[in-house]
């Protein structure tokens, strides 16, 4: 009789499999378990929630539904960047129509600072003013319009100081919200010294609001103990139960935190959606009731952090071929106020300045410069795109000089044979899928064809102007912060056969919910209607990651299929000893929603919601929880030098547009994408991701312009004023594919690689385009300042300053 | 509070709210309808799209509006549909069919927004079949922003949504409760009002009775007092029933042929008069604003709000137009060009409104052009606007007018640099001597749509481009998504 001991003996032997699997010697996990229906993992699924979100039936955070006594809550925001709150007077406040109750620091029981990683976070201002909507009060009334008009009769005392608003004055100041951080690799000095040809260059890169459709919002319920449930719209639910926890001074197993959907996030709802449900639960706590927390979108931009500004410079040295010897890059990040997630953030632009080239000798240097503007956070990406720009801004720049197509200065310096390890350390895995990747886009977008079409069309054309750019990405697959490369699943089978699978992934969007359903069905060998998920809460899977760094499926993923495994596995075990003349343990499977034992004349089917009722007559757990921990990684912060990634995804994008250099106006006529997701969870989705990615990155670098005004105020506050892409600058020609037959090399989940964040560098392709147009007025001699975003009044002025230069 | 009455979804409904609520505010606060989603309560995201119809008339078609920033008191006597009313039973709209089958939803949140911008596309077909056009669907779906898909998988269901098979509902062409004009009288002169006068003079008594109740329209800009800046808006006059103010005429004024436009004219009801006559001001309305924004914008909402960089002034002052005001005791006459005074200071007495607008047939042989520069192409406010009327004969420029938006306080003649080339040749030392008055005669400012650097290189860059289309005919200087 097989019991369970020896089922623990199968893991054991599972566990070492997987060990060979991940060095690569065992077999390929892809071949573990074959996706056989159309819609499990592998297959084109629609998004678990299609059908409500076209009927308007998906509930996001303020359509849910609260008892009529619900507060509505208001902040109260900094007015000005830099100051001292010398008076906050809020008696007009409580006295105004429908106001419950008013928060501000003194009322908060518990931690009052509410930092992420590091401190520095205060829930509300005690004195020092530290940017231009930062929350001093709150105030929670019986409608949301009462709380805000009575937020408006606080009265403040602010002694104002000037703001610095300058990263980089900041750095010269030496102010940083955490220490500069080096990564080297061989003698960088003696690179530059002996440059056959020495090329500099610096770079603004903007930063980017995340505009998300549904703004910060959340719900907390006050519970019959002294805890809370929040109903929040939240990348980071375990995070925000532990600020919740630690700011009413209760323990974390009194805050419980539920995350249906995010109507977007886009890592703005990775730390900066908890200081609202702290808020909200001070609120709930003190009054019991119900309360109502969303900002109005300009509050929203201005109290939120957005994507770090950087500033960017570089010094390489580089042969007469164009090839990279070596040089010093340096990025300085525009942190914001606060630490917030600026370290790993600046980390991530170091990690990614070389893109897909291999820099030699290099030193990269990152600084968090301290700002008087909100505290800047993630954003799909992650520092990784700002980092990128150096380099390929660098790449125009050293084909200029050397006189080639930037094409041809790309490839000869991506990382090749002999020149396969980065600045920190890392070996690149898969450098010939790099080089077939665009070997092969540059032929299917008949690079070389237009190449020669454009620059005869410019001959022609003194004032349009067509540009033409191919740019790849590397992106780096892991958190770089170790510990946060780990997932759980909880999976319970009911007695009809249905499946319930929680996991401590959110969904935002991307898929990730139906990616996890896909992967239950596909191991348990049902159809993806059986399997479903709730909600994301902490109450089923505890001490969660952020659904971020593109991890989601790669890291939940793992964890749902461990869990459905160990259950299958479970239930083998039991069908072979107990069904009548016992059943072949060897080669029993899960197909079409059967168990199947033997082969040919001896094959017997039995069907699962009856394997499932059998096991649970017989006392058989019909629950199981998965776990899963990214192997291999490691970063040694002192030394700069480690194997921070898992593995890297892949993808190269080209870009064509048109620019009027008279006015400014360009557009983008084609852009043809091949991207790598290794063998695709749901090619729909990744399809998604990766479109979507590209356009989000091409607003980043084009029409999406953040702009303070002198004193510090964010005056792009609405979509009025910030521009993020629309239907129109969706290229008419947009050729997307994705790299088929190259699945990953580690042994992810199902050989698949993650897809969040590295299509959005994509991007970038438009913005290198734009400035090979602008370097033809120059015949090609040299490359145009472009600093970003590449709006027509930029590119209307880099135009005009190359046509002054002439006369 | 006040009663209003209308068809909602095919339903009859009667609801009581004050004179600022909006639709928004009415379906999700009031009625408990969560479908129709607040993205920015500012008319610029599209996440709140809803359909209204005025009429079951056969040429009354499905319009998609703005939720967050159209009050619902203007709902009387209109079907309103939304996304909750679409599907019947479980037999989805082709919208949303077509939404689910090309994968067009990720995080769903502005779906249903999407899904009925695609309706009232979808309802014009049934209605009058006519073939997609890239620009079409441009105008249909620009003001909608989703932050995720990166808008191809919703290009496509555009698409395929005319090959799903439908058969209409049996509300579809149910003919909404007539409404009388409202006639209530508040009870005191500060009493919460929302007057729909059908006339004129009816209008214009309103007007003199309620002196600080504030005219609305399309409530594009209005609204957001409430929504953005939470003023109370607590008495409204309607303008956008009363009869005069709807129609267009062909007339003759001052020996000039042109059109008589109603002041409560929509944009889009402007489109097929433009495209006829004025071509390339028609593609300035279609960059003007949103569809939504379109459907309910009025041609003198744009002018009474006097705002630096509204769209139309600046191409009316070329175009020499006149407005007719009225008050209680009569009309009178004015150019557009003496209108406006200063930064959001019109001509218009406490007791006027405006009436029509003469807009003068181009001339023979003038040529009209319009050129707007924005941060993007579609739905948004122009950093700079140059209009450019004149006529060239034997090589020389005639009748030159020249008009800015963005490049003062309000919309602005740019009389010297107009002198710089009356009268001259078509020469580039010309061009230069009235870019050089031109850099004289405005010093605009720097904002968040550009920096007066920016403005004024623009600027002086459209006199060069005039110049080069007419020096240069057969060249393509400029991009023709943007410029004509």
């Amino acid at each position: 009789m097989r019991t369970l001991t020896k089922l623990d003996g199968d893991s054991h032997r599972a566990r070492r499999e997987l060990a060979d699997h991940i060095q690569g010697s065992g077999p390929l996990a892809r071949h573990t378990v074959d996706s056989q229906s159309q819609r499990q993992a592998g297959s084109a699924s629609f998004h678990e929630s299609a059908q409500k979100h076209v009927t308007g039936k998906a509930a996001y955070i303020d359509d849910l539904k609260t008892p009529a006594d619900a507060l509505h809550v208001a902040l109260g925001l900094s007015p000005v960047a830099h100051g001292r709150l010398t008076s906050l007077d809020l008696d007009a406040v409580r006295q105004a129509p429908g106001v419950v109750d008013v928060i501000a620091f003194g009322d908060v029981p518990g931690h009052t600072d509410i930092g992420p990683v590091f401190p520095g976070d205060p829930i509300f201002v005690d004195r020092e003013i530290s940017y231009a909507g930062q929350c001093l009060f709150a105030v929670a009334a019986t409608s949301l319009q009462a709380a805000r008009r009575a937020v408006k009769l606080a009265k403040l005392d602010i002694d104002e100081q000037p703001a610095s608003l300058d990263a980089v004055t900041a750095v010269e100041r030496e102010e940083f919200v955490r220490p500069t951080h080096v990564q080297e690799r061989g003698d960088w000095q003696s690179a530059l010294e002996q440059a056959p040809q020495l090329i500099e260059g610096d770079l603004f890169v903007g930063g980017q609001e995340h505009f998300y459709l549904e703004g910060q919002a959340c719900i907390v319920v006050p519970t019959e103990d002294e805890g809370v449930v929040v109903h929040t719209s939240n990348q980071h639910p375990s995070e925000t139960q532990k600020l919740v926890a630690e700011v009413l001074g209760i323990p974390f197993h009194a805050v419980t935190v539920e995350v249906r959907r995010m109507g977007g996030g886009f890592g703005g709802k990775e730390t900066q959606a908890s200081p609202w449900a702290c808020m909200a639960a001070l609120i709930a706590r003190r009054t019991g009731q119900a309360t109502r927390l969303r900002l109005p979108r300009s509050e929203d931009m201005r109290a939120t952090g957005k994507r770090h500004p950087f500033h960017n410079r570089y010094r390489l040295a580089v042969d007469n071929e164009g090839v990279i010897q070596g040089g010093d890059i340096t990025v300085i990040g525009d942190c914001g106020y606060s630490p917030d997630l600026s370290d790993a953030i600046v980390d991530r632009a170091m990690f990614h300045a070389d893109n897909a080239y291999s820099l030699g000798n290099a030193r990269v240097t990152g600084h968090r410069a301290r700002t008087h503007t909100a505290s800047n956070t993630a954003f799909r990406g992650f520092g990784g795109p700002q980092g990128m720009m150096i380099i390929e801004a660098a790449m125009d720049d050293i084909a200029r000089r050397v006189g080639e197509d930037p094409l041809t200065i790309r490839k000869r310096n991506f990382y090749r044979e002999g020149h396969d390890v980065t600045h920190y350390g890392q070996q690149v895995d898969q450098i010939k899928l790099l080089h077939t990747l665009v070997e092969t886009l540059e032929s299917s977008s008949e690079y070389w064809t237009r190449r020669r079409a454009i620059t005869a069309f410019n001959e022609a054309s003194p004032i349009i102007k067509k540009g033409l750019a191919l740019t790849p990405v590397k992106f780096g697959i892991s958190f770089t912060a170790q510990h946060l490369n780990q997932a759980g699943a909880l999976l319970h089978v009911y007695t009809d056969g249905s499946i319930m699978i929680n996991h401590g992934g959110t969904e935002m969007g991307q898929g990730l919910h139906t990616k996890i359903c896909q992967v239950v069905a596909r191991e348990l060998g049902l159809d993806l209607d059986s399997v479903r998920i709730s909600a994301t809460r902490t109450d089923k899977v505890p001490n969660t990651s952020p659904t971020a760094a593109s991890s989601g499926a790669d890291l939940n993923g793992m964890a749902a299929r461990d869990a459905a495994s160990k259950l299958r596995e479970r239930l083998f075990d039991f069908a072979a000893v107990h069904f009548e003349d016992g059943l072949d343990r060897e080669g029993m499977r899960l197909e079409d929603g059967m168990l199947i034992a033997g082969h040919g004349e001896s094959e017997r089917r039995i069907p699962w919601g009856e394997l499932v009722q059998t096991a649970y007559l017989n006392r058989i757990s019909l629950s199981e929880k998965g776990f899963y921990a990214t192997p291999l990684i490691y970063y040694n912060r002192a030394s700069g030098q480690g194997r921070p990634f898992y593995y890297y995804a892949f993808g190269a994008a080209v870009s064509e547009v048109s620019v009027d250099t008279l006015s400014g106006e360009y557009q983008v006529d084609r852009v043809d994408i091949l991207h790598d997701v290794g063998d695709s969870l749901n090619p729909a989705i990744d399809m998604g991701q990766v479109e979507g990615g590209f356009i989000q990155g091409m607003g980043w670098l084009t029409s999406e312009e953040l702009k303070w005004n002198d004193k510090g105020m964010l005056i792009s506050d609405g979509p009025a004023t910030y521009k993020i892409p629309t239907f129109g600058d969706l290229p008419p020609v947009f050729n997307v594919s994705l790299l088929e037959g190259h699945p990953n090399s580690m042994a992810s989940l199902y050989r698949s690689k993650a897809v969040g964040e590295p299509p959005f560098m994509l991007g970038i392709s438009v913005w290198s385009a734009l400035r090979d147009a602008l370097s033809s007025l120059t015949g090609y001699q040299s490359s145009p300042h472009l600093d970003t975003p590449a709006t027509p009044e930029h590119v209307m002025l880099a135009a005009n300053a190359v046509r002054q230069k002439a006369l | 509070m006040a009663t209003i009455e209308f068809l909602l979804n095919g339903t009859p409904k009667q609801c009581d709210v004050s004179p600022d609520t909006s639709i928004l505010t009415l379906l999700r606060d009031h009625l408990g309808m969560t479908g129709t989603k607040e993205g920015c309560a500012s008319g610029d995201c599209g996440a709140c799209t809803v359909a209204i119809r005025d009429s079951a008339e056969a040429m009354s078609g499905f319009e998609s509006v703005n939720a967050c920033i159209t009050p619902a008191h203007q709902l009387k006597g209109r079907h309103l549909v939304t996304v909750e009313g679409l599907a019947q039973g479980e037999q989805l709209h082709p919208a949303q069919q077509a939404m689910i089958e090309c994968h067009a939803s990720q995080c769903g949140f502005c779906t249903p927004g999407i899904v009925m911008s695609l309706f009232t596309l979808h309802s014009t077909q049934q209605q009058q079949p006519f073939s997609l056009t890239p620009e079409r669907l441009e105008a249909v779906l620009g003001g909608n922003l989703c932050r995720c898909t990166g808008y191809r998988p919703i290009r496509d269901a555009a698409l395929r949504m005319a090959q799903q098979p439908w058969q209409a509902p049996a509300w579809f062409d149910a003919a909404p409760p007539v409404s009388a004009a409202d006639k209530t009288v508040p009870s005191g002169d500060s009493a919460p009002l929302f007057a729909q006068p059908s006339t004129l003079a009816e209008l214009t008594k309103a007007r003199r009775r309620y002196p600080d109740a504030r005219l609305v329209a399309g409530a594009t800009d209005l609204w957001l007092e409430t929504t953005q800046r939470l003023k109370a808006l607590e008495q409204l006059i309607d303008v956008s029933r009363v009869n005069e103010l709807c129609q267009i005429e062909e007339a003759t004024f001052q020996h000039q042929p042109g059109w008589w436009v109603g002041a409560g004219v929509t944009y889009r009801q402007l489109e097929p008069l433009f495209e006829q006559h004025f071509p390339t001001f028609a593609h300035l309305l279609h960059r003007l604003g949103s569809q939504q924004i379109r459907n309910r914008g009025t041609l003198g909402g744009n002018i009474a709000n006097a705002s630096p960089i509204g769209d139309t002034p600046p191409v009316l002052m070329v175009l020499n137009a006149w407005v007719e005001v009225a008050n209680d005791d009569g009309v009178r006459l004015l150019p557009l060009n003496t209108f406006f005074i200063d930064y959001k200071q019109t001509a218009l007495a406490s007791d006027e409104v405006i009436s029509k607008v003469f807009i003068p047939a181009l001339a023979a042989n003038t040529s009209l052009r319009v050129w707007k520069l924005s941060k993007r192409r579609e739905d948004d406010i122009s950093a700079v606007l140059g209009a450019f009327c004149y006529r060239v004969e034997d090589g020389i420029m005639r009748d030159v007018r020249i008009a800015f938006g963005g490049m003062a306080a309000t919309p602005k003649r740019a009389l010297n640099t107009e002198a710089s080339l009356e009268g001259q040749p078509l020469s580039k030392s010309c061009f230069q001597a009235a870019q050089q008055a031109l850099d004289e005669e405005f010093e605009p400012m720097s904002d968040v749509r550009g920096s007066q650097h920016y403005r004024q290189q623009a600027a002086r860059n459209l006199l060069e481009r005039l110049y080069l289309t007419l020096s240069a005919p057969n060249q393509e200087v400029m991009l023709h998504a943007y410029a004509h």
